[in-house]
């Protein structure tokens, strides 16, 4: 057995250096009636490396991949080039096989690390301060609107109908348990978001409102009337990224007057992986931190004054405060937190600026070549590299007809609002660097052909 | 004459009894100081090439963003040695022993990495149509079973994103199980050695949470439990091997008293890698228990997460579990059950406690090492960890105090106290002075229950060597601080970082990174 390196002749020793007679002896505490006499029958015994390997090469032939087929799925996770030094880094034993840095003397690596990535985020939400990172876009968006309810001690949350549906759904589960009400509806296949819904439902109660931006349809709508309602009403505006990307060309949602950003960060560094690990970021006005969940890193000067980082405002936290913590959150995403950090270092303002400015182009030109077909129509005024499309029937079979035709043609809303019949001819559409011009032509036509 | 040293060049041992001065850069050697990106990247800067985007009338709801961002780029060769740079200045487990107990610093097998980028894993979207991810979707449900088997459960609950998210899961079945019989029950009972993410989360659940008190000996007191059981008590939350090291050997007894009572038992799992192939928690009649597959099962901790924390869950709450989830039909083909599908085959969920399917990375690579050791190399993994435990335990226990070591062997961890240090000397100085040794210090001051906590957990992926290195150096570091040695006060002496100011940082909290002349004009 490779991973353990105790001999027989060192576990005798060992043994009788404790005083104990077998193993069984240190198991003692075991109630007789729940002791197990061997290895559990009906399963598999140990296996080599190669014999592994070779089970999971099998099943990962069993998946059609995004590199490997033209590739149109957005919708909360998306297909970007990662360049080959991040993983290289994020392999680095010494980040890998790290824990959380308690012991911020020997953790500097991570702990640095992490500063930058705050500072990251914080700069690309538009925001003054931004946290360690969550488990991913959808329970940071929970988290804030429990954060939101902690700040205004109120409990009526207003969310967009852009939002992620998957999004509303964890708000869901965990507004029932916690006493709070969500204001939610579905969204219109129009090029029009709710956004009057929105400014009529903001009043004394409300303790936030939730907007997606870009939308989940792709839409992209100017946040500052809704963060002057809401102020107006003591309420925050908390904005959610599920793409990052896109702040390289359109304004921060913090710009615009949101108090809480929070989003995914999944599109940079990290890939697809079917869902996670991902990364949330959570970034927010500098006036509520210490109402911040998660882990956040500060700066200070050691012993001998030099420059170093910490874990700090721990007093808010689960191992300190308990049951009176802003949140249960321990583990975060910090090797994701590393990898978004290492792409968006190699990218630099300039290359996240190109990236974003390429993106939407292509998006441009894949909704002008889409079109083209006849009976579908682009939903969309605006959009950055995410649009959606109305077909002239149900998009969910036309889905799996592309997949028959090996092409991943992008997320119906179907499959995003099963029975929902308003809904059931949208089909979401992402266009990032990734995507070829051949790409897009073999998509239009294949897609003609299924709608013929 | 020899011709290859003409310039005067001389091997020269020096004199190695000199001071060094302060160098010019602060580096030491190998040891590299490294500047923030803000301080060393620049906006012009990138290390990706791109292709020029094609011309086109923007879309941009008149919403394009002018005003600088504020991102340093850094070429590719500057980014390696960035974060090379910085790599350098962590303790890892790859590096040396790591005995953080409660946290199972284990080995992290390469083949998991592996396996885990294969881009049939890595590269697949988590919104594909099914038919399309019929071997990822194969991952998740043969590591289920695993975890099934192993645990002697009913079902496992897949998604929660970490062991804290886990807890939620388990703690929101046994909410939604109460809801579907009409009953309010409210409170939540915890042991005072819980980990703090235990409170947290039934509190966030909306339940009350009452301590109830260990025994001198350290486990859970089955009778002040009983006598607080009552119709106000929703469950238990128990960690089993508790965060004393040690089993709790009344386990069934207090899950049927809870269950009689007509309560739930939640077992926190952190620990589950003492007792796997040993002991199904199934048979201690737990209702729900989380698996942090970062622990147990090896995934990597990468400096903080991503960790995984599915649940595996009793017949009575089985059907209360989190969507979506993974079903195999007769035929072989695998299918999602999500809202879509809900009312058919999982009518009462509690709902979906994240957006997609969980941590699919972790699921490759915990599987991958779950079949690396079948069931007969599990069952040794618990047994070499317990080993190491007690033969740190019981070699050290002359040194150090350990308040436990008469409640018999200790499981895969070893806990000692700093009663018995000099005066003004505490953990923290013999957690400091570890680090000079080479090591990463234990667990300290957790648990709460014991003065001065020291949590010792080696793991059964290390050596007797490094077993025996290790007592060597705390036994040193021990007597040291019993001694009263004042150079342990200002330890570590030789890592990158002297002690830092956690009060200053507290205090006033510097979390971004400031451009100089804005601090100016902030002040």
């Amino acid at each position: 057995m490779r991973y353990l390196p105790l001999t027989p002749s060192d576990r005798h020793a060992m043994l009788g250096i404790i005083g104990a007679k077998s193993i069984d002896d240190l198991f003692v505490d075991v109630p007789a009636q729940a002791r197990l006499d061997g290895p559990i029958r009906g399963l598999p015994n140990h296996a080599s490396e190669m014999a592994v390997e070779r089970h999971f090469s099998t099943l990962a032939r069993k998946n059609m991949t995004a590199s490997q087929h033209p590739f149109f799925l957005g919708a909360g996770a998306y297909k970007h080039h990662v360049p080959a030094s991040v993983d290289h880094i994020t392999q680095r034993g010494e980040f890998l096989t790290a824990y959380t840095p308690y012991q911020p003397e020997i953790a500097q690596g991570t702990l640095q690390m992490l500063f930058e990535f705050q500072t990251q985020v914080a700069r690309l939400f538009g925001c003054d301060v931004a946290n360690a990172s969550m488990y991913d876009g959808s329970t940071a968006c929970w988290e804030a609107i429990g954060m939101a309810g902690r700040i205004t001690k109120r409990t009526k949350a207003v969310l967009s109908s852009g939002l992620h549906p998957h999004y509303v759904s964890v708000a869901k589960t965990m507004a029932r348990y916690t006493g709070d009400t969500l204001d939610t509806a579905l969204p219109d296949l129009s090029a029009k978001t709710d956004s009057v819904r929105l400014l009529d439902a903001i009043d004394g109660e409300t303790s936030c409102v939730v907007v997606q931006y870009p939308d989940i349809l792709g839409r992209i709508e100017d946040l500052s009337a809704i963060a002057a309602k809401a102020h107006e009403h003591g309420a925050l505006l908390i904005a959610v990224v599920t793409e990052p990307v896109a702040l390289g060309a359109i304004k921060a949602p913090g710009d615009m007057g949101a108090d809480i950003v929070v989003g995914e960060g999944q599109s940079l560094g990290v890939g697809l992986q079917f869902g996670g690990p991902y990364v949330g970021l959570f970034a927010c006005k500098e006036k509520f931190v210490r109402q911040m969940p998660g882990r956040l890193c500060g700066e200070t000067v050691d012993a001998q004054g030099k420059r170093g980082f910490v874990l700090t405002l721990s007093t808010r936290e689960q191992h300190i405060r308990r049951e009176k913590a802003t949140s249960n959150i321990c583990t975060n995403s910090g090797l994701c937190a590393l990898a978004f950090s290492v792409h968006l270092t190699l990218l630099g303002e300039k290359g996240l600026r190109g990236l974003a400015q390429l993106n939407h182009a292509l998006a441009v030109q894949a909704a002008d070549r889409l079109t083209q077909i006849a009976g579908v129509e682009l939903v969309n005024d605006s959009f950055f590299n995410e649009f959606t499309l109305k077909l002239p029937k149900e998009a969910r079979p036309v889905v799996r007809a592309l997949a028959d035709h090996e092409i991943l043609g992008g997320v119906s809303l179907g499959r995003l609002y099963p029975g929902t019949d308003a809904l059931s001819k949208g089909l979401v559409v992402a266009v990032t660097e990734v995507v070829t011009s051949e790409d897009v032509e073999t998509f239009a036509v294949a897609l003609q052909e299924i709608l013929a | 004459m020899n011709a290859i040293n003409q310039s005067g060049w001389k091997p020269e041992m020096g004199n190695a009894g000199e001071t060094a001065p302060a160098t010019f850069t602060g580096n030491k050697a190998l040891m590299l100081e490294e500047a923030l990106i803000f301080e060393i990247g620049t906006a012009a800067t990138t290390g990706v090439d791109l292709a020029d985007a094609p011309k086109v009338a923007a879309r941009l709801g008149n919403l394009e963003r002018h005003r600088d961002i504020g991102l340093p780029g850094l070429s590719e060769p500057e980014t390696v040695r960035h974060y090379t740079r910085l790599s350098r200045q962590n303790y890892a487990i790859d590096l040396g022993f790591f005995p953080l107990g409660s946290c199972t610093m284990k080995h992290n097998p390469r083949l998991n990495e592996k396996v885990a980028r294969m881009a049939g894993f890595a590269d697949v979207h988590p919104l594909q149509p099914v038919e399309t991810v019929q071997g990822a979707l194969a991952v998740i449900n043969e590591l289920a079973m695993w975890l099934i088997q192993l645990t002697g459960m009913h079902g496992v609950a897949m998604t929660p994103k970490a062991g804290a998210h886990g807890e939620l899961c388990g703690i929101l079945c046994i909410k939604a199980a109460l809801a579907a019989r009409g009953d309010p029950r409210c409170v939540i009972l915890v042991p005072e050695s819980a980990h703090g993410t235990n409170p947290a989360s039934a509190a966030f659940a909306g339940f009350s949470v009452e301590n109830i008190p260990a025994t001198s000996e350290g486990r859970v007191d089955l009778a002040a439990l009983t006598a607080r059981l009552g119709p106000d008590v929703a469950g238990v939350m128990i960690t089993n091997p508790n965060t004393c090291g040690l089993l709790e050997r009344d386990m069934k007894a207090i899950s049927d008293a809870v269950h009689a009572a007509g309560g739930y038992v939640y077992c926190d799992g952190a620990n589950f890698n003492a007792i796997v192939g040993r002991v199904r928690p199934g048979d201690l009649g737990i209702d729900a228990m989380h698996i942090n597959l970062h622990k147990t099962f090896s995934t990597p901790h990468g400096g903080g997460g991503p960790g995984s924390g599915p649940v595996v869950l009793s017949e009575a709450l089985s059907p209360y579990g989190p969507l979506p989830y993974t079903a195999r039909n007769a035929d072989g083909h695998y299918t999602l059950i999500e809202e879509e599908t809900a009312q058919e085959y999982h009518p009462h969920s509690f709902g979906r406690m994240t957006a997609f399917h969980g941590q699919m990375g972790m699921f490759t690579r915990a599987l991958s090492y779950i079949m690396s050791h079948g069931a007969d190399g599990l069952r040794q993994v618990a047994e070499d960890a317990v080993l190491n435990a007690n033969y740190i335990l019981r070699s050290l226990e002359d040194v150090l105090e350990a308040p436990f070591a008469h409640s018999g062997p200790c499981m895969h961890e070893a806990l000692f106290s700093d009663n018995g240090l000099a005066d003004g000397f505490s953990t923290l100085d013999i957690a400091k002075g570890l680090i000079d040794e080479g090591y990463h210090p234990m667990t300290v001051y957790f648990p709460l229950v014991v003065h001065g906590a020291m949590l010792v957990e080696p793991t059964e992926t290390e050596s007797k060597a490094t077993l025996d290195q290790f007592i060597g150096a705390l036994r040193s570091v021990a007597e040291r601080a019993k001694a009263g040695d004042p150079s342990l006060k200002s330890a570590p002496h030789h890592a990158p970082r002297r002690r830092l100011d956690e009060t200053q940082a507290a205090r006033k909290p510097v979390l971004v990174w400031r451009e100089p002349e804005q601090l100016v004009a902030a002040e």
